[in-house]
């Protein structure tokens, strides 16, 4: 084992004594990730009914804002809210500035949560309108109210099939998440970073930083195709019993 | 007092733009009637029948069911629109409908589909309901298909579950919207005869179709729609041997 890791152009030795600095980065990484997730996800959903639906007043103001998150670089709204809302006295002066938005975590949580609220808003919407229109008018025929059709049969057949677009989402958001390194976060690339310029080492600190990315993708698309192997059976044809494999490798 | 039409519409008018599809329609249909609706594609006869439902929200003309009317208003532009959701939702309830692209629900499996109705919309309590839908399911001879879902069904399959779908509502009406023409030739067999027996069972129906041999020989009462107006109608009997307009023996030579 010895002679084969000398050969390895690394500081492993160095790598494995900063081990847990990368740990504490993994946690961090995944936090911000999985808290933006959940509340944008959550946030998404009404917002994408509404936009769905074609209301007069919401949807206007839901196109507005998704245009503009979706339009945006992740890193300028995350720099928008960490450093320019401190700009303002009344900012911070308000009860929000201290438990909030002078934290680096919680400004990089509320950017990353506008930010996949956005698109998962739009990608659900999507899903929505496409629900077959016999099906709905299944549904009506049946008696449901708007209400029930929407939650009995749209949104369950709209949130499977949203399943392969989501994961991309969520891989998406994890990538994206490297932006709270740039306002002073110890995420994963934050150590990467930190040891970089502690040690001057900027394989050790990067190529660590990669693989911790490159196994929590992978875990990822393991557990999307579980889920879409559980979810989208309906989907798929009468010949093929087995789901064919949605979701897509991770590209950006 | 005599017991009210299962089922009445009263001069129903429907218009897309400036085109009128139906052109003052009136029917009835006492229990246990099998009306089948003839006619010409793009003779209105679909959505005369959308418009029972209010899938399709006529320009005028009332509908009664069991005696109870829809209660319809003008809204702000002039325009026909159900007074009431709520009774318009009760009402579809009892009118249950079958279409042409079958329409089931594809996340849901057959028995998820079957009680749907049932347990979300009348409430029954899910054992029940259950119970009652594997007897329908026995009854379109489906029952070891409950757990697939639509997708994985032929074409009969996925519409004699949508007829055991319609059934599990209890409906006082049934509505069929040419629930054949969109199955190959070899399937349609198996659909008529569920039909059949829901006609034999005194079922009251209201079956708009292509296929000839069901309205002669299963039909109580057929009307032939021609250009959104009621063109010819009677006992299949007296109709189909004794044709008494010109547009009723096209349409039968076309069909033959």
């Amino acid at each position: 084992m010895e002679t084969v890791l000398s050969y390895i152009p690394l500081d492993i030795g160095l790598i494995a004594q900063n081990f847990d600095r990368f740990l504490y980065g993994v946690w961090i990484t995944l936090n911000l990730t999985v808290l933006s997730l959940i509340i944008g996800g959550m946030m998404a959903v009404p917002l994408a009914v509404a936009r769905a639906a074609r209301h007069p007043v919401f949807n206007p103001l839901v196109w507005t804002y998704t245009y503009v998150f979706r339009g945006t670089p992740l890193l300028v709204q995350t720099y928008l809210i960490y450093y320019g809302l401190g700009q303002f006295d009344l900012v911070r002066e308000s009860w929000l500035w201290d438990p909030i938005l002078s934290s680096a975590w919680w400004c990089a949580l509320i950017a990353f949560t506008l930010n996949t609220a956005a698109y998962t808003t739009e990608l659900l919407c999507g899903a929505i309108v496409d629900t077959p229109k016999g099906e709905v008018e299944a549904a009506i025929a049946t008696g449901h109210s708007y209400r029930a059709r929407m939650r009995r049969i749209i949104l369950p057949s709209a949130f499977r099939r949203a399943i392969p677009a989501y994961s991309n989402e969520v891989i998406f958001m994890l990538h994206g998440s490297v932006v709270a390194s740039t306002i002073t976060l110890q995420d994963i690339l934050g150590v990467g970073r930190w040891l970089n310029g502690r040690y001057y080492l900027a394989y050790e600190g990067f190529i660590t930083a990669a693989l911790l990315y490159f196994l929590i993708v992978f875990t990822i698309t393991r557990v999307f195709r579980w889920i879409e192997r559980r979810y989208l059976r309906h989907l798929t044809g009468r010949e093929s019993a087995d789901v064919a494999e949605m979701t897509p490798e991770p590209v950006r | 007092m005599t017991e009210p039409a299962a089922l009445r519409i009263d001069d129903l008018h429907k218009s897309f733009g400036n085109h009128e599809v139906i052109k003052g329609v009136s029917m009835e249909a006492m229990k246990g009637d099998v009306i089948a609706i003839l006619g010409a594609s793009g003779s209105g006869k679909s959505t005369f029948l959308r418009c029972i439902n209010l899938l399709e929200t006529p320009n005028s003309g009332d509908v009664y069911l069991a005696g109870e009317k829809i209660r319809m208003k003008k809204n702000r532009h002039g325009e026909s629109v159900p007074e009431d959701i709520k009774q318009v939702e009760r009402m579809r309830a009892r009118l249950a409908m079958v279409f042409q692209g079958f329409n089931l629900w594809s996340h849901m499996t057959v028995m998820e589909n079957v009680l749907e109705g049932p347990v979300y919309v009348q409430k029954t309590p899910k054992a029940e309901a259950r119970e009652k839908a594997r007897a329908l399911l026995d009854k379109v001879g489906l029952s070891d298909r409950a757990d697939y879902y639509p997708a994985h069904l032929s074409g009969g399959q996925q519409q004699r579950v949508a007829i055991a779908r319609a059934l599990a509502m209890d409906p006082d009406v049934m509505l069929f919207d040419e629930p054949t023409s969109a199955l190959d030739p070899e399937l349609v067999g198996e659909v008529l005869s569920v039909m059949r027996d829901l006609a034999d069972e005194g079922r009251t129906m209201l079956v708009v179709t292509h296929e000839m041999s069901f309205a002669r020989d299963v039909s109580s009462r057929t009307v032939f729609l021609h250009q959104g107006e009621i063109c010819e109608q009677g006992p299949p009997a007296k109709l189909f041997s004794n044709p008494e307009t010109e547009q009723f023996r096209a349409f039968l030579s076309r069909m033959n």
